[in-house]
C-alpha cells in the first residue's frame, strides 16, 4: 500500500524541501497512523521531534488529518489509514 | 576587542555587539530554523573551550530542541536527532532547557531541564544523556513545580577551593527542591539547604523542598542564592546558608550575578513579592554588595526614573567575565542594560524587545 503525507511549508526544510512525501508501506489494507509517521521519520529523522515527543505523543499543537478527519476526532495515532489516503500535517491555531 | 551579548526572548534570539559596552548594535530575531526564529529562547550557553554557542529554544507547535553555532551566531545547526530526550523507560518528555553549563573537560556540557533533570553531553552539546543518579533520587516525589515549571535552572560544575578546583563536586538548584550537591562526580547527590527558608511548606526549614531561584558562585568559591523569599550566602552549602537579605529592599527576586574576579561583590535584582512580581517602589534597579551581603547599595543611574512595572528573570542577568567585567540584564518589558565595573551607571543596549528570558555575554 502507499500513503501520501502532506508537509506544511514550515517543516519542508526537514524533509528535503518536499511538500508531499509518498510512502510505500509494507502492509496490506489499513495501517495505524503511528506506523505511517514511523515510516516518515525513518526517512526524515528531524521530523520526529517536530511531530511527537519522545514518548510518541503527538505534540499538542500539531494536527494530523487523515483525509478529512483530524486524527484526535477518530482514534488519535491509532486512526487507521487506508491505501491511497492522504495524511496532512498542519500546525493548529495556536501560538503568539 | 568587542563584546557580544546574546539575548534570549520569548520570541526569538537577538544579539547586540559593542566595542565600548556603551553603544550597541542590536540585530534579530535570528533565524535558527524555518520555524524556530520566533520561538522562546530559554537558555544560552557559550562554551569557554570552543566558543560554541548553544541555544535551547522551543516552538509552541513543534516542541523544544537545541541549536548550536560555531561562528558566534552567524550560522546555526540542529542535531539531526533530538539532542535531549528522556530514555524509553521513563514516562516523561523533555519540555525545555533552562540552563547550559560547561565542564572542565572540553566537550562536556550540562543541561538543566524541565521536567527537573540534569543531562550531560560529552560531544559539545550535540547529544545528551540523562544523569540517572539525580533522576532516581529518592527525594524526587517531594520536588514540585513552581510557577515557572519544575526545572533544574542552575548548574555549577566544579568547586573553587584554595588549592584549586574540585571537579568531583557539582551544585545544582531546582524549583522546587532547592540546592543539591554531588561530591563524587555525579554518583550521588545530597541536599544542601540548611538555613534556607520555605515559608510555603508546613516545615519552614526542611531538608529539601525550598524554591531556590538562582545560585551564583563568586571568585573565591562562595555561593550566593536568591530564594523564593530569602537571599543567602554560603562558603560551603553542605554546612548551611546565612541570610544576607537585611540590606535589600525586598528578599524576593530571581537573578543573582557574582563578580567574576572580586570576592564579596554580587548583583541582585529585587522584586516586591511572589504575588506581585514588580520592582520595589516601581523603580527598575540592581542592588550591589561589595562585602558579601553585609550591606547593599542601589545601582540605578542610567535606568528609567519613571515608574517601571517589569522585572528581571532568573537568567536575565549575567557578566561577560572580562578583566574589567561588564554586567548585563534584560527585563520582561524587553529593555536591556549594560554597565562595566567601576563605571557610573547603566547604558541601554536595547528597548522594546519581546520579554527577555536570558542573556549571555562574551568578549570576542
Amino acid at each position: 500500500m502507499s500513503v501520501t503525507v502532506v508537509i506544511p511549508q514550515v517543516l519542508r526544510a526537514d524533509c528535503d524541501g518536499q511538500a508531499r512525501v509518498d510512502l510505500p508501506l509494507a502492509a496490506e489494507g489499513r495501517v495505524p497512523l503511528h506506523s505511517v509517521l514511523d515510516e516518515l521519520v525513518l526517512r526524515h529523522p528531524r521530523l520526529a521531534q517536530r511531530l511527537r515527543d519522545e514518548r510518541g505523543r503527538l505534540r499538542r499543537y500539531v494536527n494530523v488529518f487523515v483525509d478529512a478527519d483530524e486524527c484526535r476526532s477518530v482514534a488519535g495515532l491509532d486512526t487507521l489509514v487506508a491505501d491511497g489516503a492522504e495524511v496532512r500535517v498542519l500546525p493548529s491555531v495556536a501560538g503568539g | 576587542m568587542a563584546f557580544l551579548l546574546f539575548i534570549g526572548t520569548r520570541k526569538g534570539l537577538f544579539t547586540a555587539r559593542s566595542s565600548d559596552r556603551r553603544t550597541w548594535e542590536v540585530s534579530g530575531p535570528h533565524r535558527l530554523d524555518d520555524f524556530a526564529d520566533m520561538g522562546g529562547v530559554y537558555a544560552i550557553g557559550v562554551d569557554p573551550h570552543t566558543r560554541r554557542v548553544l541555544v535551547g529554544a522551543e516552538s509552541q507547535h513543534f516542541g523544544p530542541s537545541v541549536w548550536f553555532s560555531d561562528d558566534l551566531g552567524a550560522n546555526w545547526h540542529e542535531p539531526e536527532r533530538a539532542p535531549i530526550a528522556f530514555p524509553a523507560d521513563i514516562d516523561t518528555a523533555f519540555t525545555r532547557v533552562w540552563q547550559f553549563a560547561f565542564g572542565d573537560e572540553p566537550g562536556t556540557v550540562y543541561a538543566g531541564v524541565e521536567p527537573t533533570a540534569l543531562f550531560c553531553s560529552t560531544d559539545g552539546g550535540e547529544s545528551f544523556e540523562l544523569v540517572r543518579s539525580l533522576w532516581d533520587h529518592p527525594h524526587r516525589s517531594g520536588w514540585f513545580p513552581g510557577a515557572g515549571g519544575a526545572a533544574i535552572h542552575t548548574v555549577l560544575p566544579g568547586r573553587v577551593r584554595a588549592d584549586g578546583t574540585d571537579s568531583q563536586t557539582m551544585t545544582v538548584a531546582m524549583s522546587t527542591g532547592g540546592v543539591y550537591q554531588t561530591h563524587d562526580d555525579k554518583k550521588s547527590w545530597t541536599p544542601a539547604n540548611r538555613g534556607i527558608g520555605a515559608g510555603f511548606l508546613p516545615d519552614e526549614t526542611p531538608e529539601y523542598g525550598q524554591c531556590v531561584h538562582k545560585v551564583a558562585v563568586a571568585a573565591d568559591g562562595v555561593f550566593y542564592a536568591q530564594n523564593h523569599h530569602g537571599v543567602y550566602r554560603s562558603a560551603d552549602p553542605a554546612s548551611g546558608w546565612t541570610s544576607i537579605a537585611d540590606g535589600l529592599p525586598s528578599d524576593f527576586g530571581f537573578a543573582m550575578v557574582a563578580h567574576p574576579h572580586t570576592p564579596g561583590t554580587v548583583l541582585n535584582f529585587p522584586v516586591i513579592s511572589e504575588a506581585r512580581h514588580l520592582p520595589p517602589d516601581y523603580r527598575l534597579q540592581a542592588q550591589r554588595t561589595d562585602d558579601g551581603g553585609a550591606t547593599w547599595r542601589p545601582l540605578t543611574q542610567g535606568l528609567p526614573a519613571d515608574p517601571y512595572y517589569s522585572i528581571v528573570l532568573r537568567d536575565g542577568a549575567c557578566t561577560d567575565g572580562a578583566d574589567v567585567p561588564g554586567f548585563y540584564f534584560g527585563t520582561r518589558a524587553g529593555d536591556v542594560y549594560a554597565t562595566t565595573d567601576g563605571s557610573a551607571g547603566w547604558h541601554q543596549v536595547a528597548a522594546h524587545l519581546p520579554d527577555v528570558l536570558c542573556v549571555r555575554a562574551v568578549e570576542v
